[in-house]
């Protein structure tokens, strides 16, 4: 057991060495694969995928962990098992001629077989070392070994043989896989042989719930370890077997502060005035028609403009039918889809189950690498599964793009009459953001409002805001206040109108008054003119007067002397009295 | 049918009785799958070769093949239990597993005997 050991150990679990299974999420349940060295049952009912658990535990880890393996089949032949690998993208053959892995079909048939007396196993057990020797295996998986209880007589020595067998292989410090086969639910095999195991049990189940059938995977026993206790949905595709674990253990996805724009001005306005957070989550909801995908849309374009990324996951509209619709908004998506910036897929979640809609939208994800996704709709899942589970998957969905700094747009339809707030509360809590379009109805119309119920980390606008869908866009509107709240439509219009009609008026107003100072400033300045003209008549009658006045005095000084000249009087005397005598006295 | 390459405790002469018994030339054909000598396969062969004697005297060969030599023969038969008896002739081919302790299950096994 103490055998060195090629693939790696979690560092936290120095007291278990762990082999890594190499299936898609199975590791993180169980904190880094199965115990190493020693015996793991899978038990689960038919067609439960206990094979192929099997057969990817031992691919994955000749192929990634460099530990060649054994695969001893109790039930399908050697054939059968590499066509059923195939299936998984996994070729056997390669491997075998590889010699990485080494199948050996143990083929009993108990028409053949009688008994007559004490035997063992040991012939089981120097094949299964001969193949074990011929691969340098460090990994084997018995599928199923049970058959053996089927098909060989004398159940006592058989099941001591078992016993050995198990302690056998654990002593050999082989990583084992032991498959067993449920058939009640009361009992984890059908055998009872999960009494030799003791160290891992991992139960495999398929249920049909209305008509949708789900795997889930359980790890009910791991000893010395901590595991992850629930039940897992897992798939089984073309490439193999995925685990989803419900999150990636913990909440220690980075929190970028960047900043994205929404794409439609006003709506970065409402948002603290630069958008959602980069890598956050955003829940668009609202009734149907409210716009939902037009805003995804914005959100596409302008992300898109700005080289990044965009994959978006229509679950109710072919990419066609999205692009068409959106173009008649005025948005272009075919230029970024044939640039490559923009992959749409759209597929019915009915076609394969919710599980399986999960594992597509990580492929696509982690194939793609996208910085925005867009999600439309997630209600259309609920058709498909339960509340319980969509959310479950919603939630680790988040937590998948959240790790990866993915913003991501999630819509959801909300049913007509039911509570806008309530049918979402759900999934509600696990987005950052949370816009809800709604239509106001006033006045016998329907109006596109949004308002953003939620954005954590960032300061928002608490406002209803009315949008209309434009040739050229979503644009949000002015507010409006009325009495009763925010005006929409045609209250708005008519609101509108009326603050229009009341600015005419003052401005006419205005105008008038502006007129009648004019026309007071022309009167008075007309009243200016006369009196201006009066006074120059008067004035010039005075000044006419007053040189006639001047003139007559000279004239009679004139005069005067002339008498006085002619009198010939002293003239000079005279003219000294005459002439100055005023200023001589003074 | 792979040539084996074998461990033969036993070859008894098949010709001696040729003459004897005309309308049964059939040889049986028998091979004994062992893990070492252990107290089992012993005890296999030693019945096997009491029970031959007896019922199938000089018509049968034994092959005692140790899966510990070659192990990559347990393959071919199917062999899971030792000791494991497989009659290869006469067709069909049938095993019996266990020391063979149980002379009558033996004989029903080989069918040298009808089930009763």
């Amino acid at each position: 057991m103490t055998q060195k050991k090629t693939s790696r150990q979690p560092l936290s679990k120095k007291t278990l060495r762990k082999a890594f299974t190499g299936i898609q999420g199975l590791d993180e349940i169980t904190g880094g694969g199965l115990p190493s060295g020693r015996p793991t049952l899978v038990s689960g009912g038919a067609g439960s995928g206990k094979t192929m658990f099997g057969l990817e535990f031992l691919v994955r880890g000749a192929r990634q962990y460099g530990e060649p393996g054994v695969f001893m089949s109790f039930e399908e032949t050697i054939p059968d098992l590499t066509n059923n690998a195939a299936s998984l993208g996994f070729d056997l053959n390669r491997l075998v001629a590889d010699k990485k892995l080494f199948l050996d079909h143990v083929h009993i048939s108990r028409s053949e077989i009688a008994e007559s007396g004490e035997y063992d196993l040991d012939g089981l057990f120097i094949r299964i070392a001969d193949a074990v020797q011929r691969v340098g295996a460090r990994r084997i998986v018995l599928d199923t070994i049970e058959a053996l209880f089927g098909e060989m007589p004398n159940q006592s020595i058989l099941r001591a043989e078992v016993r050995r067998l198990f302690g056998w292989l654990k002593q050999k410090g082989l990583t084992t896989v032991i498959t067993a086969e449920r058939d009640r639910p009361d009992k984890l095999t059908r055998h009872g042989i999960e009494e030799f195991v003791s160290d891992c049990v991992i139960v495999l189940d398929h249920r049909i719930r209305e008509e949708i059938s789900t795997r889930r995977l359980r790890v009910v026993k791991y000893r010395g370890s901590t595991h992850g206790t629930n039940e897992y949905p897992f798939l089984i595709d073309e490439h193999g077997i995925s685990v989803l674990p419900i999150s990636s253990l913990g909440l220690d996805h980075p929190a970028p502060a960047a900043r994205v724009s929404t794409g439609i001005y006003r709506l970065d306005g409402m948002l603290g005035g630069k958008g959602f957070f980069r890598g956050s989550s955003i829940l668009l909801s609202g009734t149907s028609g409210t716009g939902k995908t037009s805003v995804a849309a914005h959100f596409v374009d302008a992300a898109c403009r700005r080289g990044e990324r965009c994959l978006y996951f229509a679950f109710e509209e072919s990419p066609r039918q999205v692009v068409r619709n959106m173009r008649s908004i005025g948005i272009d998506l075919e230029p970024w889809v044939r640039k490559g910036l923009l992959q749409f897929h759209a597929a019915r979640p009915t076609y394969g189950g919710i599980e399986e809609v999960l594992l597509v939208t990580h492929k696509h994800i982690s194939s793609f690498q996208p910085s925005i996704v867009v999600v439309d709709p997630i209600t259309n899942l609920l058709m498909v599964s339960t509340l319980n589970e969509v959310r479950s998957m919603l939630t680790r969905l988040v937590d998948f793009l959240k790790t990866q700094e993915i913003t991501a747009i999630f819509t959801s339809l909300t049913a007509a009459g039911a509570s806008l707030e309530a049918s979402e509360a759900d999934v509600s809590s696990l987005m950052d953001t949370w816009l809800l379009l709604k239509a106001i109805e006033v006045g016998g119309e329907r109006n596109r409002a949004l308002y953003v119920l939620k954005s954590r980390g960032m300061e928002h606008s608490n406002q209803i805001r009315e949008f209309v869908l434009t040739n050229d866009g979503l644009r949000m509107l002015d507010v409006y206040l009325g009495p009763e709240g925010v005006l929409t439509g045609s209250a708005r219009m008519s609101q509108e109108g009326r603050e229009k009609a009341a600015s005419t008026f003052r401005r006419q107003q205005l105008k008038g008054r502006g007129r009648e100072l004019n026309r007071k400033r022309q009167i008075f300045e007309a009243r200016m003119t006369m009196l201006r003209a009066e006074f120059e008549v008067e004035e010039e009658i005075i000044q006419r007067s007053i040189s006639e006045s001047k003139l007559l005095d000279a004239e009679l000084l004139q005069d005067r002397r002339q008498m006085v000249r002619s009198r010939e009087a002293d003239t000079s005397a005279y003219k000294k009295r005459g002439g100055a005598p005023a200023v001589r006295k003074r | 049918m792979p040539t084996t390459k074998t461990k033969t405790r036993a070859r008894p002469r098949k010709s001696k009785s040729g003459p004897a018994v005309p309308p049964k030339p059939e040889v049986w054909k028998l091979k004994l799958y062992v893990a070492g000598q252990t107290p089992n396969s012993i005890r296999a062969f030693a019945n096997l070769k009491v029970l031959c004697e007896k019922h199938l005297q000089g018509r049968y060969r034994i092959e005692v093949i140790d899966l510990l030599e070659n192990p990559q023969m347990a393959r071919g038969d199917q062999i899971v239990a030792v000791p494991t008896l497989v009659r290869d002739l006469p067709l069909p081919a049938r095993k019996i597993i266990g020391d063979l302790s149980n002379t009558e299950r033996t004989l029903i096994g080989l069918a040298l005997q009808p089930a009763v």
